[in-house]
């Protein structure tokens, strides 16, 4: 052997997948346990988010007073806040939960914060010309032109969701459940496969959620003209 | 002229003053402006572009007041006040998320109608302006003057008794645009509502209305009323008559005469 690399350094891609069979059963549950707790953290950021961005926008005061928060929100780090969160909630989802709504509802409040302004003027004009009501300019146009700026943000926090969910579980020791547990008791134990074994698990769980959204986008969003021949017949 | 049966209100413009601040400097844009459109009257509005059309319809809306001056329909005063009028703007203003019958659906729905009425109209008019195939279409797939028959079909199902067309046709090609006028004068001449129609085109003002305004360019003043005598329904070959020719010469004479009376 040329190179003389110990499994403890850097395993071969067979001892990876031997490991990860051998803990298959160990390995499950704790993926079900992450993805459980990042579905509920992305869908409850995204609430958030949207709540908080419809709040800022139909309320101009708001905006002026409370963006700097917005952005003070993502300025504390996660390794800082997490033991605090702990404190005060205990041990439970509790404070895992709040962390990941503290990463995912930034960048969905942010895009759906500038796609509720850009509605098109000419359709703003409309709205006004016919006597359409406030609530009714907010649903029939600035609600419905932000949705493609609402996918864009959530693809950003379904991209790091898994990622701090991760964090979430290494922080809070509590309840031992989650890739994140594992990986630090591996860690701990040196056992390298089993730490690369987690690192597939968690990019695997991540392309799975961004391409959940990308699935829901296009489920959602049906009116753009979209560049596949095959669809440009179908409607003719 | 107009129909005693018909459907519309008289709306009338009072002495209409607009200026607006830029900088420092006031820019006077509406310049008492006065004119009436009787009940059941197509009545164009012809200027220059620039001359403040626009914003005289933004006043008639209620979306910005004038400084000085009164809207008034059927003798009351309206001024500053919305949800009057129908509307057609110049591009077609559809909302792309809705499909074409869910967009009309909706402009009638909040100007008024009830839900199930508004469904079974758009439903019934889509079919009888021969656009029925495209009913649960998005927009987008439309042509342009598809686009436009459905704007103008949403603006007249509406409930209200003055519909205002702004350049309407301006975007389209000559020939979907003859088409368009003939298809507008058909549906109009059948249910008679009051129409004020801004457009920059002599033709398409002579074809369509019952009497013209020339307005000067901007500050905008009305220079000349013109009653348009050609008996209705309008032929199609209408423009072809010597009259017609004369009209057009003086309209067009009114036009360059503001042009050089303000440069």
């Amino acid at each position: 052997m040329a190179f003389a690399i110990e499994e403890y350094t850097l395993p071969a891609p067979s001892d990876i997948a031997v490991k990860m069979y051998e803990d298959s059963a160990v390995l499950w549950t704790h993926v079900q346990a992450t993805f459980g707790l990042a579905l509920v953290g992305l869908a409850l950021g995204t609430a958030v988010g949207i709540a908080v961005a419809v709040l800022l926008h139909i309320v101009p005061p708001f905006k002026t007073a409370l963006s700097p928060l917005l952005v003070l929100s993502q300025n504390v780090p996660l390794i800082a806040l997490g033991p605090l969160l702990i404190i005060w909630f205990g041990f439970g989802t509790t404070p895992k939960l709040i962390l990941l709504v503290l990463v995912c509802f930034f960048p969905v409040a942010l895009s759906i914060l500038v796609g509720l302004g850009q509605a098109e003027p000419h359709l703003r004009e409309y709205l006004g010309m016919i006597g359409a009501s406030r609530w009714e300019r907010f649903k029939r146009l600035e609600f419905p032109a932000s949705l493609t700026y609402l996918f864009s943000g959530l693809r950003i926090a379904a991209t790091y969701v898994v990622s701090s969910a991760i964090v979430a579980e290494w922080l809070g020791a509590g309840a031992n459940t989650g890739i994140g547990f594992y990986l630090k008791l591996k860690f701990s134990g040196f056992q390298q496969a089993a730490v690369f074994g987690s690192i597939v698990c968690i990019v695997v769980m991540s392309l799975l959620f961004f391409y959940m959204v990308v699935l829901a986008e296009r489920l959602v969003i049906r009116w753009r003209p979209r560049p596949e021949p095959e669809w440009k017949e179908a409607s003719s | 002229m107009s129909g005693s049966d018909s459907r519309g209100s008289t709306l009338e413009l009072e002495g209409i003053v607009k200026s607006y601040r830029r900088g420092k400097e006031r820019t006077l844009v509406l310049n008492d402006v006065s004119l009436t459109v009787r009940a059941g009257e197509f009545v164009s509005l012809i200027g220059p572009s620039g001359s403040g059309k626009s914003t005289l319809f933004r006043m008639i809306g209620g979306v910005e007041k004038p400084d000085q001056g009164r809207v008034l329909i059927d003798g009351e005063d309206r001024t500053g006040h919305k949800g009057l009028i129908s509307y057609m703007p110049q591009q077609a203003a559809l909302f792309p998320w809705l499909k074409v019958e869910d967009n009309i659906r909706f402009a009638l729905v909040s100007t008024g109608t009830p839900k199930r009425e508004a469904k079974e109209q758009a439903a019934q008019w889509l079919e009888r302006i021969q656009l029925g195939h495209v009913a649960k279409e998005y927009p987008h797939v439309l042509s342009g003057g598809m686009q436009q028959r459905i704007s103008f079909l949403r603006a007249l199902l509406m409930r209200r008794s003055v519909m205002c067309l702004d350049e309407p046709f301006a975007a389209l090609d000559a020939l979907t645009r003859a088409d368009m006028q003939r298809w507008l004068l058909e549906l109009w001449e059948a249910d008679r509502r009051s129409v004020l129609f801004v457009t920059h085109s002599i033709e398409e003002a002579l074809v369509l209305s019952d009497r013209i305004y020339v307005l000067s360019p901007a500050p905008a003043t009305v220079l000349r009323e013109l009653v348009v005598p050609f008996e209705r329904p309008r032929r199609a070959d209408v423009w072809t008559s010597p009259e017609f020719v004369e009209l057009k010469r003086e309209v067009l004479r009114l036009l360059e005469e503001g042009h050089s009376g303000t440069v």
